[in-house]
């Protein structure tokens, strides 16, 4: 068990019912429920909203030219819907006289304009919507793509305090209403924008006073504005933050469906949805209530100023300022001019959600990987005869020479390495390992004392606090993560499998490698005959994280995998734990010659796997307490020997190789 | 390699069946609560949409009238009706908006509440099948469509339609043969719309089950980042994403240029329209059957008909993807939950339970498999036993396991607790008996206070912090809140001996009459493991038990073992009469050849420095 230093409130009693969040538990990092640029104070919101917008540029800015043309579609296609109108007006004007005269030449010209400008309308639409239809996929598939790429780039620390449900939301749900305004957003913004300012140009032109009093409504719109645009950036915030919250809650308790039927939980899991739906709701509706007032907020805006310019108009006519066509047609341009306004508040409003979106998203892109890709990646030393002993053996029927990091050593060196998960709480301090190349350890230790840690060091999901990890003499920090990959293999613990087939699974460790390597790997672990027996053999479906396949079946596939991956460096987490005794002497026996010529470390509770090893570590208390051969070790009676021999008395059966007998 | 999309599952989908409408009008209900309001909503729109006329109209009066006149009373008159106008307007939108923006969300919340609920009656075989991306783009995308229409598109469908029957009914008025003209327009669009109606339904399916798939996809990177890392094949889930997303931008652009297509073309309508109108009326006008004036009103009423035809396409599109989203939605809510309460289902109180567990000819196949599973397990654990299954990996005991909390339904057979058929209790009398620890230790990311007492939420600490003496599990205590810690996603903030030993945890706690666990020490050192094992045996001793083991040490906890062969039940004795008289059971469990000499060391517990320690001391007796 760790020594961690447990701050005050531990050993409390739990939480009180009543308090909202209870259910959730207290997080043990402060910043695990947003990603660390989502920060709420002022400056951060700020930075946050400049780099969604930046984001927006960016990802729009390939996209110019197709802008640019689809605004000039649209242009055409309002060119030539006024036009409709006016045409209409010269019919009557021109055409009439002339028709009555017998000549329908006027009319014929009027009548091919009109079909002319129809025609163009239609071409010109058409072209617009497919054009901005592109545009927007285009941005949207940018989009999902540099954030799903940055998410696999951020470490697992990140991961873990982000959640998976978050990750779903921001590349589902936060897309999708960005996709909204990609709907859309062009076209009531350029048609919007376009109308404004040219009838505001007519107005101007129409009468000055007149367009005046009009203006003095800007002002007011402006405030109106600009109310809706603090409170909607706030309340569209907070729907987005209340989605994820659904989404984070319905994903877990979806893939825990056998826990909570189970154990009957379903009715306090409907609560605890009901209630973050709800919030969802209440956020969303309040939302929806800004624009409600909003929208018509500018409605009458704008239905004033009608009433306004009625008035101060008409006084302006009887007093002889203007004549009564021009009032008439002042008032008619005034309503086309307050019409696309409203289309402009709609314009806003997606606008408002999507950044709001686009601000979650920008958080993700903003947030820097602490465990990064080195800037300048030192080359892992090649050594020219290959691997210890890769002429010898190993090569029988495993998957020769291979994509692996056939050329690296394979030393593991750590140097005064500390590590905690939490700054309060070291894991491991101070430990020290070199791992000659070729050779095989067994690290094992008590639960909970950092097995797992250690291998997770080594395969740099995390980077220690302090001292060093380093392969070959390298700096783990310093080796590009393709050539680490490469190099150092780590079978998780958690075993997981992807949707997809079984070849699918094991080709995941070497993704260029053909059936018969597949097959060959699959053999080689003594895999292959549950794997041929199955309905469609290699091609069989085994469904979300492998749950077609029984738990011995998927870390036989995981090992298949790891297998194929060939790496210099093989990290086994527990990987035999839930096998069945020939099943794991079969893996245990490729192990002999799987590990012959690589490096690798094993963990494992059952000391059966372990001998296969050179060496075994002991790890208590974040340091290695014991070092050495396995035989050696249970001779001088230390922790080792204790371990094995309660394990000897658990199995009650002896063991195969050659081990002392210290039972009896 | 998205989706599994075989056996009943997300597969059939696609299938249109009856009316593409059909589900939309069965989620009637839910707009129910709401009817008023959506009355209201809708004359609201409807008046709004009148005095927007009516604004207009007052302004031309003012021109004509006391404008006209030189009437300044008139004049301000006329201005504070339309002021007044213009005040009816804004209100009207705004309680439209107001109105609206309540009830749809609304709905669009009691549909997820109740597909979330539905969910979770659903039983395990469903959601091996479904993706839960699948699930997940339901109840966010397809929902948020439906508001969408509902709150939109609806409203609009019915305010156009109405704009649009008037205008028509004026323009007939005006002018019988040119009105009528303009209302035969409507038959080319009603064909365009009823085809594009076709297309955008089968395209807004591909679409929403794509979006179902990408987020099937996300969520398994989220699942196996850990593995991706640990390969370093960022790159290729990277080529799987973006050909998932590809797909979703293809569509996303078929989609769009189809609906560029029919709007266009309905555009062309009204605008052809307006042309035939204008040289027929113009021609009218020479021959002097028709008065200038007359022409111009009638012109001028038919511009009003763009806007309604134009949004047409946008409206029949958003009602598709509505119908989509309904056929979606329904999907999942028509799937019934095959493992429910019979009707007759009783309940049985836990102190008047004994224990006994029998298996009679159980047989179990897995839906869209062969091969059966179990084929004919006959098995007795008597009150207070427990009973090893000991079988090679994949022989099927986590199955077997998983009938007793009826996670499955048995296929033939039948499983009885004391006599009762499992399928004759109640689910949740049953799933209060039995308590199950699971392969892999299911946690979720709440407290550890609420993970241990998913099955007891009533369990007093007392009861949890025995459970976790009992699992040896007080590191829990050490944690940074203590049990109110919350735990990572899954428990990954744990090692994997925490974990399990939190999960055995759990099922201790529930103190059921039957205890059910797939090999629970597995991710223990051997140490830990005899020191649990030993304080196990204790609450074992008053509980009936089942419990898979791989190792012998484990198979100790047992009163006997039964070796689970080829889908049956071959041997049940005491471990060290199988030992000796099974020799498939003895290869199973030592991998050596039947041959080989009996063991030496005698069967028996295994021994530890600790004391056995009475676990259930502390306990109280179990209410029910
Ligand atoms: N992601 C994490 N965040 C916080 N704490 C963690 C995390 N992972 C592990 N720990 C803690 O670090 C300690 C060491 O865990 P680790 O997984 O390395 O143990 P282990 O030796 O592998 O144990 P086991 O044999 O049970 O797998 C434990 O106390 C555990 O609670
Ligand atoms: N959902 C499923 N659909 C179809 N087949 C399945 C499913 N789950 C498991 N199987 C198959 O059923 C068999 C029994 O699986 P089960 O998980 O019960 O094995 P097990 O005895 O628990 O093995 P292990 O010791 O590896 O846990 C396996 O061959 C497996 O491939
Ligand atoms: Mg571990
Ligand atoms: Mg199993």
């Amino acid at each position: 068990m760790t020594a961690a230093a447990a701050p005050p409130p531990a050993r409390r009693p739990p939480d009180q019912p009543g308090a909202e969040p209870c259910w959730r538990g207290v997080a043990s990092d402060p910043h695990a429920d947003r990603s660390l640029a989502e920060d709420t104070s002022p400056e951060a919101v700020a930075r946050l909203r400049a780099h969604s917008r930046a984001l927006l540029a960016d990802v729009l800015r390939p996209h110019r030219r197709r802008l640019g043309a689809a605004v000039a579609l649209l242009l055409a296609q309002n060119a030539a819907a006024m036009s409709g109108p006016y045409l209409v007006m010269l019919g009557i004007d021109r055409a009439i006289g002339p028709l009555r005269a017998g000549r329908p030449g006027p009319l014929v010209a009027v009548a091919v304009s009109f079909a002319a400008a129809t025609g163009i309308e239609y071409a010109a639409r058409r072209g617009f919507l497919t054009l901005s239809a592109r545009i927007g996929q285009a941005v949207l598939l940018d989009l999902r793509q540099r954030v799903y790429a940055h998410f696999l780039r951020l470490p697992v620390a990140f991961h873990e305090r982000y959640t998976s449900g978050r990750m779903i939301s921001r590349l589902t749900s936060d897309i999708e209403s960005i996709a909204e305004l990609a709907d859309g957003g062009v076209e009531g913004l350029v048609m919007a924008v376009l109308t404004i300012v040219s009838v505001a140009g007519i107005l101007l032109w129409l009468d000055l006073p007149l367009a005046a009093v009009t203006l003095l409504a800007f002002p007011l719109l402006f405030w109106l504005s600009r109310w809706f645009a603090r409170a909607s950036t706030a309340a569209y915030r907070r729907t987005r933050e209340a989605m994820a919250l659904v989404i984070v809650h319905f994903v877990e308790s979806m893939r825990g469906i056998r826990a909570v039927q189970t154990y009957r939980r379903q009715a306090r899991n409907q609560e605890i949805f009901a209630s973050v739906n709800d919030d969802y709701r209440r956020s969303s509706r309040h939302a929806f209530r800004l624009i409600a007032t909003y929208s018509p907020g500018i409605k009458l805006i704008g239905n004033v100023t009608v009433a306004v310019v009625l008035c101060y108009g008409g006084a302006r006519v009887m007093d002889g300022h203007i004549e009564v066509g021009v009032l008439a047609a002042f008032l008619l341009y005034l309503r086309r001019f307050f019409d696309p306004m409203q289309e402009l508040s709609q314009f806003y409003n997606s606008l408002q959600s999507a950044t709001a979106a686009l601000e979650k998203l920008a958080g993700v892109l903003d947030e820097r990987p602490e465990v990064a890709e080195p800037a300048h990646p030192v080359p892992l030393p090649r050594r020219p005869a290959g691997r210890p002993g890769e002429a010898t053996g190993g090569a029988g029927d495993g998957p020769a020479g291979g994509a692996g990091g056939g050329a690296t050593g394979g030393a593991v060196t750590f140097r005064a390495v500390s590590f905690g998960y939490r700054p309060d709480a070291p894991i491991l301090t101070g430990l020290d390992l070199t791992i000659p190349a070729g050779q095989t350890v067994a690290l094992i230790g008590p639960t909970g004392a950092g097995k797992s840690t250690v291998a997770k060091l080594l395969a740099r999901f995390y980077d220690p606090l302090a001292g060093t990890v380093t392969l070959d003499g390298v700096d783990l920090r310093q080796v590009a993560d393709a050539e680490l990959r490469r190099a150092v293999v780590l079978v998780t613990q958690e075993t997981h499998l992807f949707g997809g087939t079984v070849a699918e699974n094991i080709r995941f460790g070497r993704p260029d490698a053909d059936d018969a390597a597949v097959t060959a790997a699959a053999r080689a672990i003594g895999a292959h005959d549950f794997i041929a027996a199955l309905p469609d053999g290699y091609a069989t479906e085994v469904r979300r994280r492998g749950g077609r396949l029984s738990a011995g079946q998927r870390q036989l596939v995981a090992f298949a995998r790891a297998f194929l991956a060939d790496p210099a460096v093989l990290i086994l987490d527990e990987a035999t734990s839930s096998l069945d005794v020939p099943t794991e002497r079969l893996v245990q026996h490729a192990l002999g010659t799987i590990l012959r010529d690589r490096t690798a470390v094993v963990i494992a509770h059952r000391l059966s796997t372990v001998e296969i090893a050179d060496r075994v570590l002991v790890l208590d208390g974040g340091r290695i307490v014991e070092d050495g051969p396995p035989a050696e070790l249970i001779a001088d009676g230390g922790r080792y020997a204790a371990l094995h021999h309660q394990w000897r008395l658990g199995i009650h059966v002896p063991g195969p190789g050659p081990v002392p007998t210290i039972d009896g | 390699m998205v989706a599994a999309r075989s056996d009943g599952g997300p597969a059939d989908r696609g299938e249109v069946g009856r009316h593409p409408l059909r589900n939309l009008w069965r989620l009637r209900h839910y707009l129910r609560p709401h009817a008023a309001q959506f009355g209201w909503l809708m004359l609201a729109g409807l008046a709004a949409t009148g005095a927007g006329i009516a604004v207009p109209l007052v302004a031309q009066q003012v021109v004509d009238g006391p404008v006209a006149r030189r009437d300044l009373a008139g004049l301000y008159q006329l201005a504070g009706l339309a002021l007044l106008v213009g005040l009816v307007e804004a209100l009207l939108i705004f309680i439209r908006r107001w109105v609206q923006s309540s009830s749809s969300v609304a709905m669009e919340a009691a549909i997820r509440d109740d597909v979330y609920a539905h969910l979770q009656r659903l039983p395990a075989s469903f959601h091996d099948r479904w993706p839960s991306g699948q699930l997940l783009s339901r109840i966010t995308s397809d929902l948020s469509v439906l508001r969408r229409f509902l709150s939109f598109g609806l409203l609009f469908l019915v305010l156009n339609l109405a704009t649009y029957l008037v205008v028509v009914v004026l323009l007939i008025r005006l002018h019988p043969v040119l009105g009528l003209l303009v209302a035969a327009s409507a038959a080319p669009l009603f064909l365009i719309a009823r085809r594009f109606g076709r297309h955008y339904h089968t395209a807004s399916r591909r679409m929403q089950d794509q979006q179902g798939d990408v987020a099937t996809l996300v969520e398994e990177t989220a699942q196996g980042l850990r593995t991706m890392k640990a390969y370093g094949r960022g790159p290729q889930l990277t080529d799987r994403f973006v050909a998932g997303t590809r797909a979703l931008h293809d569509i996303g652009v078929d989609k769009g240029r189809l609906l560029a297509r029919t709007s266009a073309r309905l555009d062309l309508v009204p605008n052809l329209t307006l042309g035939i109108v204008l040289v027929a009326g113009t021609a009218a006008v020479a021959d002097g059957r028709l008065t200038v004036g007359q022409l111009v009103a009638f012109v001028s009423l038919q511009l009003m008909l763009i806007w309604p035809v134009q949004s047409l396409g946008w409206i029949i599109a958003n009602g598709q993807e509505a119908a989509t989203a309904a056929d979606r939605i329904q999907e999942v809510l028509d799937s019934s939950p095959a493992i429910v309460d019979a009707s007759h289902a009783v309940a049985l109180p836990r102190c008047a339970v004994r224990g006994r567990l029998r298996f009679e000819g159980v047989t179990f196949r897995y839906p869209g498999t062969a091969e059966p599973v179990l084929r004919g397990i006959d098995l007795t654990v008597e009150p207070g036993e427990t009973i090893a299954v000991v079988g090679a990996t994949g022989s099927g005991k986590s199955t077997l396991l998983s009938l007793v909390p009826r996670l499955h339904d048995v296929g033939a057979g039948r499983l009885t607790l004391d006599g009762h058929d499992l399928r004759d209790l109640r689910l949740a009398s049953l799933r209060r008996l039995v308590a199950m620890a699971f392969e892999e230790p299911t946690l979720f990311s709440m407290s550890v206070w609420e993970n241990l007492t998913l099955g007891r939420p009533d369990a007093g600490e007392d009861e949890v912090r025995a459970a976790l003496e009992l699992a040896r599990a007080e590191f829990a205590y050490d944690l940074p809140w203590g049990l109110r810690t919350r735990l990572g996603e899954q428990g990954l903030s744990l090692s994997g001996g925490q974990r399990q030993r939190l999960a055995l945890a759990r099922a201790v706690l529930v103190r059921p009459a039957v205890l059910v666990l797939d090999d629970p020490l597995s991710a223990l050192d051997v140490h830990t493991e005899a020191a649990v094992e030993s304080a196990l045996k204790g609450v074992l001793r008053d509980m009936t038990a089942l419990l898979v083991a791989h190792r012998p040490s484990t198979i100790g906890l047992a009163d006997r073992v039964a070796l689970l062969e080829g889908g049956r039940i071959t041997a049940v004795g005491p471990h060290a009469e199988l030992l000796a008289t099974v020799p498939g059971y003895r290869t199973l469990l030592t991998a050596e050849p039947p041959s080989a000499p009996p063991p030496r060391t005698p069967a028996g517990p295994p021994s530890s420095e600790r004391p056995v320690e009475p676990a259930s001391d502390g306990c109280p007796l179990v209410r029910s």
